[in-house]
Formats: structure tokens, C-alpha cells, sequence
């Protein structure tokens, strides 16, 4: 069985960015069966059915998300998160830029299911080409009857609102999303209470991913059981893997879930440049704890990579080879962290700059000492104790390189030189 | 004291304003778009504008600068007419980005987040993903991507900026419409 792209297909070679296109595609036309045929309660069951599980980072099964709201009058609100801003991950881009009916439709669905008063697109600042599409692609699609007051004579409602960010990474992670969109700084809170029941304006919420909503209309037409037969039991359906780094064709690969790591990077992305070794495996964007030559049988489903000990998160695969000093790539992701803790919790904001300093001067050749049981120690500090997951993901990849690659942090102390000289390969 | 002037923008574009504040259910909201307009109209954030936005969706001027101080895309001072931000995050830092960093400021003259002197340029160094790491080494010019640069490459795109700007003697050329709200 060759596997079809799904939410990809098409990109590349049609103009799915224009009304006509999409239709003729058989764009919109899971949501006029969806109106017509289908109760609101129908869909959210479908989307249990298909086992569909968030592609933002955590995994969390998408139907039971919108089952979670309560029932008490309340209005409910939608919101997309389109911040995408886990490093290495550009997924979301794709589909924004090129295929935006698609996520516009599930946006739809997703909110008549749900049955919301008003849907918000979230979208990352940065993505001035992206707004400008969605714009274009929303006015097509009011004008066409799907979008705005009693869609297909349905009775339903829903205007989508795109909501530019302004450059902040923790704006990606949901309570820090709605305090940003409630207008404020882009804070995270403490969960519970979580935002079905407590969201934006304090109303029931859901929030979910581009690509979550984006594979809404293909379950709807096709039905729960065609996504089911895709990838694994547990985590099935298609998945978008951006691969970046050391690859020879980094880019955005859509497969089935469950592809071993080794297939996505030998077979789809290139391999690696000639004489090169695979020396570690980011699978889940920077936030993830690296894997290792070791694991390249790993298959690629959020069950599997959190067995192996990582993430698979947003699906952002950086490849990293046998030329790279993992003590520097372990700095650049710490000055990352570092410069985006928001602040609020100490062990974050404190234990990020931390990292990052003594990192820096590890990487630099005037480690000392003691270093390496402080930078051992601090991960424990700072997990658990905050308000969101950033302070704990952001030491993910150090935890994890201090166990495979030990022995690189001891030559930059010891001898205050680099094993691999340079980050950079030619 | 003398009466206050209202600010440009908020006189010039007021059925926009309108608009934008009812998109939402609690006018609090508008805050980033209204920002995003008003950095649009005059290339940062000046007080008054602050002030105005503060007045517009029903706050403090010091809870909108606070807000402001949050979001790196949001400027206090003066910019040049074009930024230029180079990402640093890891998947460019392998193919490069650091040289190429090294690179611009030599040729620049500027550390990030300077200005150069005839008001040209600014340039920033990012730490976060610009997510397009496909394309790494990545850089946004007003936030247009240029994708797997090499310092010729981005030579060349400075020399383009230069062009742009000296023939524009007119108003704004098309990478100055940030579009946006
Ligand atoms: C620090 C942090 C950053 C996050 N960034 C993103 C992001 O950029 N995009 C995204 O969709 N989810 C992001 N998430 C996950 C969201 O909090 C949330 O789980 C997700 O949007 C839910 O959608 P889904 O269930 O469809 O995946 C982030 C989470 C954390 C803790
Ligand atoms: S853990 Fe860090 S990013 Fe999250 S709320 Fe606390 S300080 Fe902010
Ligand atoms: S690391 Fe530069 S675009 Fe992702």
C-alpha cells in the first residue's frame, strides 16, 4: 500500500490558495455534507472514531479535547493555534501559505462540532506572507457562503478572526496564547483550570492545532475508519515531519505516523552528506531530549519516541552528524530558552540564564570544574515547579546529551577544547 | 497645558480602527492589532501612540507599555527602514548563520539591534526559529524571507535594499507595507 499524501497533496503544482482550485479539488465539500447531513455531536464522535491526537506538540486525542466542554450555556470559543514557533518546526507555514481552505474548513467544522460562537486564528507575527493569504483566502470563502451568518443556509454562524502575534515563543503554548489574545502579555497560567473550561474570556475553549484542524475535513469525508488505516494503532493518520539540519533535502515530508526515523531520513530526506554519521536526533523540535545513532529504528508516533526516552512533539526532526560539538548545539538551544522565558516562575526564569551562561563558557573553553555537576543538578530544580512545561522542556536536550555525550562536556572542562572543533560542517 | 493633537493614524484610519475593535468580544483584544497599525504608520512606537491605543481599548498607558516591552516584534525607538533579522536557532547555526552574522555586522558597521547611520538598515540576530529551517541560513527583511543565504548572497540583497531605497524617494516601497493587523 504506497502511501498518499494528505494534507500536502497537491501543494507544489496547484494553486490550492484559490477558491476554484480547492473546490475542484473537492474542497468544502466535507462541510456541506457536514451541515446537511450531519448533527454537531455526529462530528465530534467521527473525530473520536479516527483516533486523531493533537499535532501542536502534546498528542492529546482531539475528540475528547472537544468532548471536555461543558454543557452550561456558556458561549465557546475556537481558537487555532498557528503560532508555530518550536524550533525546527515549519509545518504549519506550509499549510497556511498553501493551503489555507483547508484549514479553513476544518476551522468550521471544528467550531460547528463544538458548536462556537467565533473562531480565532492565532498567528504567529512573523508570518506577514501567511496573513495575507488567510486574508485573501477568508474574503473567498465569506463571499462563497462558507464562512460569516447562516453558512450554506444551515443556520450556523461563525466569523474567524486572524489574530497577528507580535514575536514571543511562548505565545505558542495555549494559556499563554489566550492571555495574548485577551490582550495582554502573552503570560501562561496554571492548568487546571484548562481551557475547555476556563479559556479565552473565560468561556469553554478549544484550542488546537494547524494541523489538527487541518486533517478535520479528509476524517469527515473519508471517514474515522480510512484515517485509522493509516499509521498505528495508537497515533494514526498522516503526519507532516520537518526535517532540518544535517540532512541532504531538509524539508517538509508527509507520511504515515509510525515511519521509522531511519526511512525519514535515508529514503525522504537524503541521507546524510557523504562519509557522514548520524551522532544524535532531535525528533520533536528543540524542546525534545535527543536520541542517538542507537535509535534509528525508532518509529515516529507519540507512543514510540516517548518510549525511546524523547518526544515526538510537533514532529520537528533535526538531524544532527558526526561534525557537530553537542556542547554547542546545546548552547545555542539554552540562549533560546533563555531569552523566551516569559519570567513569571523563578526556577524558569533563573535556571534558563543560568544554562545558558555557564554553557556558554563551557563552549567557550573556560568551563570549570564543578560545572558539570551544576548543570547535572539544575534540570531537577527547574522541572515541576513552574506554571507551564517551558522550564522543564528547555533542558530537555541537555539532560539527555549529558548521559550519550558526557564525555564532550568533560574535554571542553578538562582540557577547554572541542573534540569537534566546529558546529558548522561545510 | 495645551490641548492634545490626536495622532494621525487614529484620525486617518478610524473606520479601519472601528472595525478592527469589533472583530472582538471585549475591545482588550485589539490591543496587538491596533499596535501592529500603529508601528505601521510611523516605523515604531512613540509615545502618543501608546498613549492613543491605551485610550482605544481602555487601558493604562503604562499596562500598554508593559505589553509592548513583551513582544519582540514591537519597537520603542526609531528603526531603520528596513530590519533585517538573521535567525540563530539551531538548524541555521549548522548551515552557517553565525558566520554569516559575523559577517553583516563587519559589513554594517552596527552591532544587533543598531541602526545604521543614513537610517537604512537595522539589524537583529533572532533566537528563535524563523521556521523555515529548510532554507537555513535564514534572514527576513521586513519580514520577507530570504532563504539559504551565504554572504554574497546577502551582499547582493543589501545592495538591492540600497537600490530599492534610492529609487523610492517616493513613499514606501512594496517590502515597507507590513500589511498588517
Ligand atoms: C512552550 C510551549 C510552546 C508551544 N508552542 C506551540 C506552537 O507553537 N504551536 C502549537 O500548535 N502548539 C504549541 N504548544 C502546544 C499548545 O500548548 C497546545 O497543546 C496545542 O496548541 C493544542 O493543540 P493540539 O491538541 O491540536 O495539538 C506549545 C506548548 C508549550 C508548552
Ligand atoms: S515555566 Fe517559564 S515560560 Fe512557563 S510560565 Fe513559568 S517562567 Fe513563563
Ligand atoms: S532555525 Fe532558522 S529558520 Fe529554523
Amino acid at each position: 500500500m504506497a502511501f498518499e499524501p494528505v494534507l500536502t497533496r497537491g501543494i507544489g503544482e496547484l494553486d490550492l490558495t484559490d477558491l476554484k482550485v480547492y473546490r475542484a479539488q473537492g474542497g468544502y465539500q466535507a462541510l456541506e455534507k457536514a451541515l446537511r447531513e450531519l448533527a454537531p455531536g455526529d462530528v465530534v464522535q467521527m473525530v473520536t472514531d479516527s483516533g486523531l491526537r493533537g499535532r501542536g506538540g502534546a498528542g492529546f486525542p482531539a475528540g475528547k479535547k472537544w468532548s471536555f466542554l461543558p454543557d452550561d450555556g456558556r458561549p465557546r470559543y475556537l481558537v487555532c493555534n498557528a503560532d508555530e514557533s518550536e524550533p525546527g518546526t515549519f509545518k504549519d507555514r506550509l499549510l497556511i501559505e498553501h493551503h489555507p481552505h483547508q484549514l479553513i474548513e476544518g476551522i468550521v467544522l471544528a467550531a460547528y462540532a463544538v458548536q462556537a460562537v467565533q473562531a480565532f486564528i492565532y498567528l504567529r507575527g512573523e508570518f506577514l506572507e501567511g496573513y495575507r493569504v488567510l486574508q485573501r483566502a477568508l474574503a473567498q470563502a465569506r463571499d462563497a457562503g462558507y464562512v460569516g451568518r447562516n453558512i450554506l443556509g444551515s443556520g450556523f454562524d461563525l466569523e474567524i478572526v486572524v489574530h497577528r502575534g507580535a514575536g514571543a515563543y511562548i505565545c505558542g503554548e495555549e494559556t499563554g496564547l489566550l492571555s495574548s489574545l485577551q490582550g495582554g502579555r502573552g503570560e501562561p497560567r496554571l492548568k487546571p483550570p484548562f481551557p475547555a473550561v476556563a479559556g479565552l474570556y473565560g468561556m469553554p475553549t478549544v484550542v488546537n492545532n494547524v494541523e489538527t484542524l487541518s486533517c478535520v475535513p479528509h476524517i469527515v469525508a473519508r471517514g474515522p475508519e480510512w484515517f485509522r488505516s493509516i499509521g498505528p494503532e495508537t497515533s494514526p493518520g498522516p503526519k507532516i515531519f520537518s526535517v532540518s539540519g544535517h540532512v541532504v533535502r531538509p524539508g517538509n515530508y508527509e507520511l504515515p505516523m509510525g515511519v521509522p526515523l531511519a526511512e525519514l531520513i535515508f529514503e525522504h530526506a537524503g541521507g546524510l552528506r557523504p562519509g557522514r554519521r548520524v551522532k544524535a536526533v532531535l525528533p520533536g523540535g528543540g524542546s525534545s531530549p535527543a536520541l542517538t545513532a542507537d535509535h534509528l529504528d525508532v518509529p515516529l508516533d507519540f507512543d514510540s519516541v516517548a518510549q525511546a526516552g524523547s518526544m515526538l512533539g510537533s514532529g520537528a526532526v533535526m538531524v544532527l552528524d558526526d561534525t557537530t560539538c553537542i556542547v554547542k548545539a546545546a548552547y545555542v538551544l539554552a540562549r533560546f530558552f533563555a531569552a523566551e522565558s516569559c519570567g513569571q516562575c523563578t526556577p524558569c526564569r533563573e535556571g534558563t540564564s543560568w544554562v545558558a551562561r555557564i554553557l556558554g563558557r563551557i563552549e567557550a573553553g573556560q568551563g570549570r570544574p564543578e560545572d558539570l555537576e551544576v548543570l547535572k543538578s539544575l534540570p531537577g530544580q527547574m522541572a515541576g515547579r513552574t506554571i507551564c512545561p517551558f522550564s522543564d522542556a528547555s533542558v530537555g536536550f541537555l539532560s539527555s546529551t549529558l548521559i550519550h555525550f558526557e564525555d564532550e562536556y568533560l574535554a571542553h572542562i578538562e582540557r577547554g577544547a572541542c573534540q569537534v572543533r566546529e558546529v558548522r560542517s561545510a | 497645558m495645551m490641548e492634545k493633537q490626536a495622532v494621525s493614524w487614529v484620525v486617518e484610519r478610524h473606520e479601519e480602527i472601528e472595525a478592527l475593535i469589533n472583530r472582538y468580544p471585549e475591545r482588550r483584544s485589539a490591543v496587538l492589532p491596533l499596535l501592529h497599525l500603529a508601528q505601521e504608520a510611523r516605523g515604531y512606537l512613540a509615545t502618543e501612540d501608546v498613549e492613543a491605543v491605551a485610550e482605544l481599548v481602555g487601558m493604562t498607558p503604562s499596562e500598554v507599555t508593559g505589553i509592548v516591552s513583551f513582544y519582540s516584534l514591537l519597537h520603542r525607538q526609531p528603526r531603520g527602514r528596513y530590519t533585517l533579522t538573521l535567525c540563530q536557532n539551531l538548524p541555521c547555526v549548522l548551515a552557517g548563520a553565525e558566520a554569516l552574522a559575523q559577517h553583516l555586522r563587519q559589513r554594517l558597521g552596527i552591532a544587533p539591534g543598531e541602526t545604521t547611520p543614513d537610517g537604512l538598515l537595522t539589524l537583529e540576530e533572532t533566537h528563535e526559529c524563523l521556521a523555515a529551517c529548510d532554507g537555513a541560513p535564514v534572514v527576513q527583511v521586513n519580514l520577507e524571507y530570504a532563504t539559504h543565504m551565504t554572504p554574497e548572497k546577502v551582499d547582493r540583497l543589501l545592495e538591492a535594499l540600497r537600490a530599492a531605497s534610492q529609487e523610492a524617494a517616493a513613499p514606501d516601497g512594496e517590502e515597507d507595507d507590513a500589511g498588517g493587523l
